[in-house]
């Protein structure tokens, strides 16, 4: 086989001299191309937007709630409520140390929770945190700083806005922090603003609330020693559901319910709905890559295809070439060549407007679509794989035509 | 003796064994200008395809140049076909997608000449054959005298020491036939190139220095 810019233009001459034959055969590969380049940045772009959701949210925590318990235990009747309290806490720390950051949280909503903030108000929720919340939902901060062990233990009067508190108290934008606003009747200094915008939220979005610190609230709003929910965070290399039944037998010992009742005490795992998301798109992106791969396959099939239909019409035109000095080796080479070449023309163009859609798409609905250098390389890189499986078949076909079919009539 | 056949045999085996040729002896010299007739059927085309080298033989001997052309590997053969020989053929079969300069340039593409001297090489031989003006054109194109003149041109620019035509003017009127017979004769005499022709025409045999007649796969008078 030579290659050559000769044997180049013999096989472009060819290609173009027949430009719908050539353009049927490409059009396979060029769809099937285009397709699983679409699909798998669609893939991505699909999953970023849902992952979006999780961001800023540590995929190791989990959040504690007592409900009604659902099952009787130690005399008592099943229906009973109980409460998580601030003695939780503690017991949590001593008998489950897999815990890193645990944190009590008591919420409030409606009108002891508005915000005010000279003529502007905003319905507001209120969430009552130790310094330790940013750990389970970090904090972007734009201006200033979170809450702080210290806020926490001298039950200072500080508060960290969301981002929707800060627009709509704010609306001039500017650092707030100094300010005081009025929250639920009581003021509080503005000491930072969180810009986190997750849409995983723990008892209201962060970008509504306003969050001081828990010992205020506990005052503030007579809740005593009672807590609305733990969230915790367990240690590096630990999931939750691993700790999850001693965290059951801790609290159950204490609360006096049967620690298998899943309705009584209630343990969720954001590792949990990870791992779901994960799965989803673990079985998304196989699918993706199978209907993607299986039209690129039929389209290779279909170039494989109208070629040895089209080797048996060029029958004369091969044969002649054979009487006219044509090697097997030169019969052998011009179409496989032509096989990779219209292959990789095609192939080329749906990767041209693959990327060209998923730009659209880009534009239109943000999130990143573009599938990777590395991606479009690798798809490249099959179609070459592919020209030559493709041409191979004809080929051998059209070396078998003998120079005496050349002498026969058409 | 250019061209020298000893008893040579071909058998075709497609279910019945067809005996084709039955023992041609042959000698042709280098510049004569000779036509094989015979019936269709007769053999004739077989043994232009076994001068031709596009076919093989069974049994006997077939030299060329006191060469002998047997079993020969396919890079020699092609090369044979390539310089050696020139085809002309009843149904032209030039290349629909190329053009005429396209289509002469073709052997010297397998010579693998470049690509600036073979096509003013072709360029030359369109003209020499009386094509000027029709270069750039596709056979459908072209009348038929015109289409066999290209072909024409085709089987002598590699200068060829042989040219073997099956049937050149069977696809031809009458006129326009007469026209390729004295192209060829002339060809013949300026180039001293040996020319085969298989006919079944009276006429185009008549036109030749010699009339070779086969029938039922031997040679006879």
């Amino acid at each position: 086989m030579r290659l050559n810019i000769d044997t180049y233009n013999e096989i472009v001459e060819t290609l173009s001299h027949n430009k719908s034959r050539s353009l049927l055969t490409g059009f396979g590969v060029f769809w099937g191309l285009f397709m699983l380049l679409f699909l798998v940045g669609g893939g991505r772009g699909f999953k970023e937007m849902i992952m979006e959701n999780f961001a800023g949210f540590a995929n190791n925590a989990g959040i504690i709630i007592s409900q009604n318990t659902s099952l009787p235990y130690a005399g008592f009747q099943e229906g009973r409520y109980w409460s998580l309290t601030t003695r939780d806490l503690d017991r949590l720390r001593t008998l489950v140390p897999e815990c890193d950051a645990i944190v009590p949280m008591l919420s409030i909503w409606g009108d002891n929770a508005r915000s005010e903030y000279q003529d502007r108000t905003y319905n507001s929720s209120i969430k009552s945190v130790t310094a330790d919340y940013a750990k389970i939902e970090p904090a972007k901060l734009k201006y200033g700083r979170y809450l702080t062990e210290n806020d926490v233990k001298q039950e200072r009067k500080v508060c960290v806005l969301g981002k929707r508190v800060y627009e709509v108290l704010f609306p001039e934008g500017g650092n707030p922090c100094g300010e005081f606003i009025k929250v639920g009747g009581i003021y509080y200094e503005v000491v930072g603003v969180d810009f986190a915008t997750g849409n995983i939220s723990i008892n209201g979005s962060n970008s509504e609330s306003v969050i001081i610190p828990f010992t205020i609230a506990q005052k503030i709003f007579n809740r005593g020693n009672s807590v609305d929910i733990i969230c915790i965070t367990a240690k590096g290399g630990i999931k939750i559901s691993s700790i999850e039944p001693k965290i059951r037998q801790a609290l159950a010992r204490e609360h006096l319910f049967d620690w298998k009742d899943e309705q009584a005490l209630m343990v969720l795992k954001v590792e949990e709905m990870f791992s779901m998301v994960d799965n989803l798109f673990r079985g998304l992106n196989f699918l993706i890559w199978l209907i993607g791969l299986g039209t690129l396959l039929a389209g290779i099939i279909g170039v494989s295809n109208i070629m040895m239909v089209t080797v048996k019409g060029r029958t004369t035109e091969i044969g002649l070439r054979r009487a006219i000095g044509a090697t097997k080796n030169d019969v052998l080479s011009q179409i496989i060549l032509e096989s990779i070449t219209l292959t990789l023309i095609a192939g080329m163009g749906g990767i041209m407007f693959s990327v060209l859609v998923l730009k659209v798409f880009e534009k239109a609905a943000g999130g990143a679509f573009m599938i990777s250098f590395g991606t479009a390389v690798l798809a490249a890189l099959l179609l070459s794989v592919l020209g030559v499986v493709a041409g191979l078949a004809p080929a051998f076909r059209a070396v078998s035509i003998k120079p005496v079919d050349a002498m026969r009539d058409e | 003796m250019q061209i020298e056949l000893r008893g040579v045999n071909k058998t075709y085996n497609n279910g019945q064994p067809l005996h084709v040729l039955k023992g041609i002896d042959l000698d042709i010299e280098q510049g004569e200008f000779v036509s094989i007739m015979g019936a269709s059927g007769s053999g004739k085309s077989t043994l232009l395809n076994i001068l031709g080298i596009l076919d093989t033989y069974d049994s006997g001997e077939y030299h060329i140049d006191g060469v002998l052309i047997k079993d020969l590997p396919e890079r020699k053969a092609a090369d044979y076909r390539n310089k050696t020989i020139g085809f002309i053929f009843q149904s032209f079969n030039l290349i629909n997608f190329k053009t005429a300069v396209e289509n002469v340039e073709l052997p010297l593409f397998y010579q693998k000449v470049n690509r600036r001297k073979r096509h003013e090489k072709a360029m030359a031989y369109l003209e020499r054959l009386g094509l000027k003006g029709w270069e750039q054109h596709y056979p459908n194109e072209m009348s038929g005298g015109q289409k066999q003149r290209v072909a024409i041109a085709r089987a002598l620019i590699t200068k060829p020491r042989i040219i073997l035509a099956d049937e050149p003017t069977g696809a031809l009127d009458s006129k326009t036939s007469a026209e390729v017979m004295q192209l060829l004769k002339q060809l013949n005499r300026e180039e001293k190139v040996t020319m085969i022709i298989v006919t079944h025409d009276q006429n185009v045999a008549a036109q030749t220095d010699r009339t070779i007649y086969i029938k039922d796969g031997v040679i006879g008078q």
